[in-house]
């Protein structure tokens, strides 16, 4: 078992003839994940890589290649509109890698979200990983990952890589390891991934990491404190940063006051996660939790 | 992106938000010129810099007479005005709006913006015009009327009546200030704003509703279909070495401290600074160079770095993910080289082919500190410059 994605998940790529498109895809065939077709308006009856049809449509993936999961390489003006036609076509569970969506796009992609059965991951995202079932949708290096126990959930791409290789080098491995992104318009929130974790028999203890702006931790943790039942270590990235400015990610700010890193440790340590003092000490952190839950990790 | 305030009423006039007569000045001549064109009996000269508290540092002058107005300007061109918002230094005024005094009856403040926690545009109206909505939001919140827009329908004008009532209006301003609101939404859609503040709007004797400020900040995502927008930008007004990063497609915010980052991904290198914090240094500054770190992202990025005389170290932390380590050090070792580097260089890899990438800095022949973790990383740059 595992989260959001496993052995009968079916990708198709949106835009799979692009260079960042292209260039991943390889990577997630490469690593086992079933690209079953890609689209790109224009290059329908084309092949990629000499095995991956290429439709015009992501409805003709869903009927002809039977996809039920897409992940978006699509560039940032048309990729509101891309994820939209996965919710159109009945995609269960759409990835948007895709960095540099308007806000205003998004803005409105979510209110068609509401009461679709697409569930959206991102966008500005690295994607979503179960290594058990070889499944890797997104831009993380595979070979980091190792199956385990401990799911990851993270709005920072690099950051869940720190914590998965150091997870995997502590011996243990990852159930599902999800980045959400850091817009701040987005899909899927760390509730919705907790509540998952939570209910997968396979996951045993959980890292999250979390960054400045925005209250989605806060709101995170207030929903450990009443609902989990695993072990969790977490990380908040951005202590040090001035109130004002953008650092990197569109939702990495604190504006009026709000958003800082410190409440959202207090709230955080408050609903019993115990958090790491630096992302070097992320595995540790995980493995300290999981010993005074004697929870088994490896 | 931020615009100035004669800048955000032009936009304001286009869609029709109502605002004063003002005419735009370089010198105390025009202004004095500007203040007779008006020809109001008081007249408003403005300092226009991008920082916000331009009233409370001194930046806004109420002029009674032309000569004045000349006076004043004289007074505030060319000056370092301070505000809460510039820093120390403060920002150097290089234009004047000059404007028409107004028979204001009473001041609100009306913010647009959106709401993270329901993804929704909101309007905030409030009674306490002038004052900081922060600080109105965090003393009496109960002051402060929220309406949430529908994507799928946008504005209504039910919701501006709502609020209108809420904030006390009467007879026809009710309807104005309805009319006022509808702009605004137009504004905040159609030019892809991510804030539209107003502080403060102002009802006058007559009964109109005036913008008597604009604060106008654009989502950067969205600058690609916003030309006229772009063509507002004012570089003099932006940190010099955060102006050349956008250049690069770096991702760059200068700080005070005296160690340098450079770092792949923007949450990891906000963890890098933390980490410099907890072990006692001081950041210089945020430098996310991106997944790929290719040598002429580094190079770049180590340029920036360099030009801040404060820098006495610099820290590359990077993990190696789907580029390699080898290939990235090369990069680093290729940029110093380049840059002629001579503060401390620590350096921390991490990821695929890290071993062979910690060959080729030490082979490099360039005095860099190798480290295993970042957190040894921060420790040997604290040391470094001790």
């Amino acid at each position: 078992m595992s989260i959001l994605v496993g052995k009968d998940t079916r990708v198709v790529v949106q835009g799979i003839t692009g260079s960042a498109g292209s260039f991943h895809a390889k990577q997630c065939m490469e690593y086992g994940t079933q690209i079953v077709a890609g689209v790109t308006p224009g290059k329908g009856g084309q092949m990629f890589e000499g095995k991956v049809p290429i439709f015009n449509t992501v409805a003709e993936a869903v009927k002809q290649a039977g996809a039920n999961t897409s992940v978006l390489f699509v560039p940032p003006p048309f990729a509101a509109d891309s994820i939209l036609e996965s919710v159109d076509a009945g995609i269960g569970l759409a990835i948007t890698i895709t960095e540099g969506i308007p806000v205003n796009d998004m803005i409105k992609v979510k209110r068609v979200l509401e009461g679709a059965k697409t569930r959206l991951i991102g966008p500005n995202c690295p994607g979503v990983i179960t290594p058990a079932a070889k499944c890797k949708i997104g831009i993380m290096p595979g070979h980091i990952h190792r199956p385990g126990k401990v799911g990851i959930v993270s709005k920072s791409g690099t950051l869940t890589y720190e914590a998965v290789f150091q997870v995997t080098n502590l011996g243990f491995g990852q159930s599902t390891a999800v980045g959400i992104g850091g817009d701040p318009v987005h899909g899927t929130n760390f509730i919705d991934v907790l509540d998952l974790f939570n209910k997968d028999p396979e996951t045993e203890a959980v890292i999250m990491i979390g960054e400045i702006g925005g209250s989605a931790e806060e709101e995170a943790a207030a929903w450990v404190k009443k609902n989990m039942k695993k072990p969790m270590a977490g990380f908040i990235a951005g202590v040090s940063a001035p109130p004002g400015k953008r650092m990197g990610h569109a939702g990495a700010i604190i504006s009026g006051g709000k958003g800082t890193a410190g409440e959202k440790i207090k709230a955080m340590t408050e609903a019993g996660i115990l958090m790491a003092a630096s992302p070097a000490e992320l595995g540790t952190t995980l493995a300290e939790v999981a010993r005074r839950a004697n929870v088994k990790l490896a | 992106m931020k615009i100035h305030e004669y800048q955000g009423k032009q936009i304001f006039q286009k869609y029709g938000v109502p605002v004063p007569r003002g005419i735009v000045v370089r010198s105390p001549d025009e202004a004095e010129r500007a203040a007779k064109e008006l020809g109001t009996r008081v007249t408003v000269v403005k300092a226009q810099i991008h920082a916000g508290g331009r009233g409370k540092g001194g930046g806004v002058k109420i002029a009674k007479s032309p000569q004045e107005a000349k006076d004043y300007a004289k007074q505030l061109l060319g000056m370092m005005l301070k505000t809460i918002q510039t820093g120390p230094e403060g920002q150097r005024v290089n234009t004047l709006y000059v404007e028409e005094g107004l028979d204001i009856e009473k001041e609100y403040y009306l913010g647009v913006t959106l709401d993270r926690a329901t993804s929704r545009i909101t309007f905030m109206a409030s009674t306490e015009g002038g004052v900081e909505i922060e600080v109105v939001a965090h003393n009496t919140p109960e002051k402060i009327l929220r309406e949430a827009v529908d994507p799928a329908v946008g504005f209504q004008p039910y919701q501006g009546r709502k609020m209108a009532y809420g904030l006390g209006l009467t007879g026809d301003s009710v309807t104005k200030f309805v009319k006022f609101c509808k702009a605004l939404y137009d504004v905040y859609i159609e030019t892809d704003a991510s804030l539209a503040e107003i502080n403060p709007v102002v009802k006058l004797k007559n009964g109109d509703i005036v913008a008597l400020d604009s604060k106008l900040n654009f989502d950067d995502n969205a600058l690609f279909r916003q030309k006229d927008v772009v063509g507002m930008r004012d570089i003099a007004e932006e940190d010099p070495q955060e102006a050349q990063a956008k250049e690069h497609d770096l991702a760059y915010i200068a700080l005070d401290g005296n160690i340098g980052c450079m770092v792949n991904g923007a949450g990891l290198a906000m963890a890098t600074m933390d980490t410099i914090k907890l072990v006692g240094g001081q950041p210089a500054n945020f430098l996310d160079v991106g997944g790929g770190a290719s040598k002429e992202k580094v190079t770049a990025a180590f340029k920036l770095i360099l030009a801040d005389p404060q820098v006495k170290a610099v820290l590359v932390n990077i993990f190696g993910g789907i580029m390699k380590c080898d290939v990235i050090a090369e990069g680093v070792v290729a940029a110093a080289k380049e840059v002629k580097l001579t503060v401390p260089l620590v350096v921390r890899l991490e990821g695929t082919n890290v071993e062979l990438g910690k060959e080729i800095l030490k082979k490099s022949g360039l005095a860099i500190t190798p480290a295993d973790n970042l957190r040894q990383a921060a420790e040997k740059a604290v040391a470094a410059i001790k």
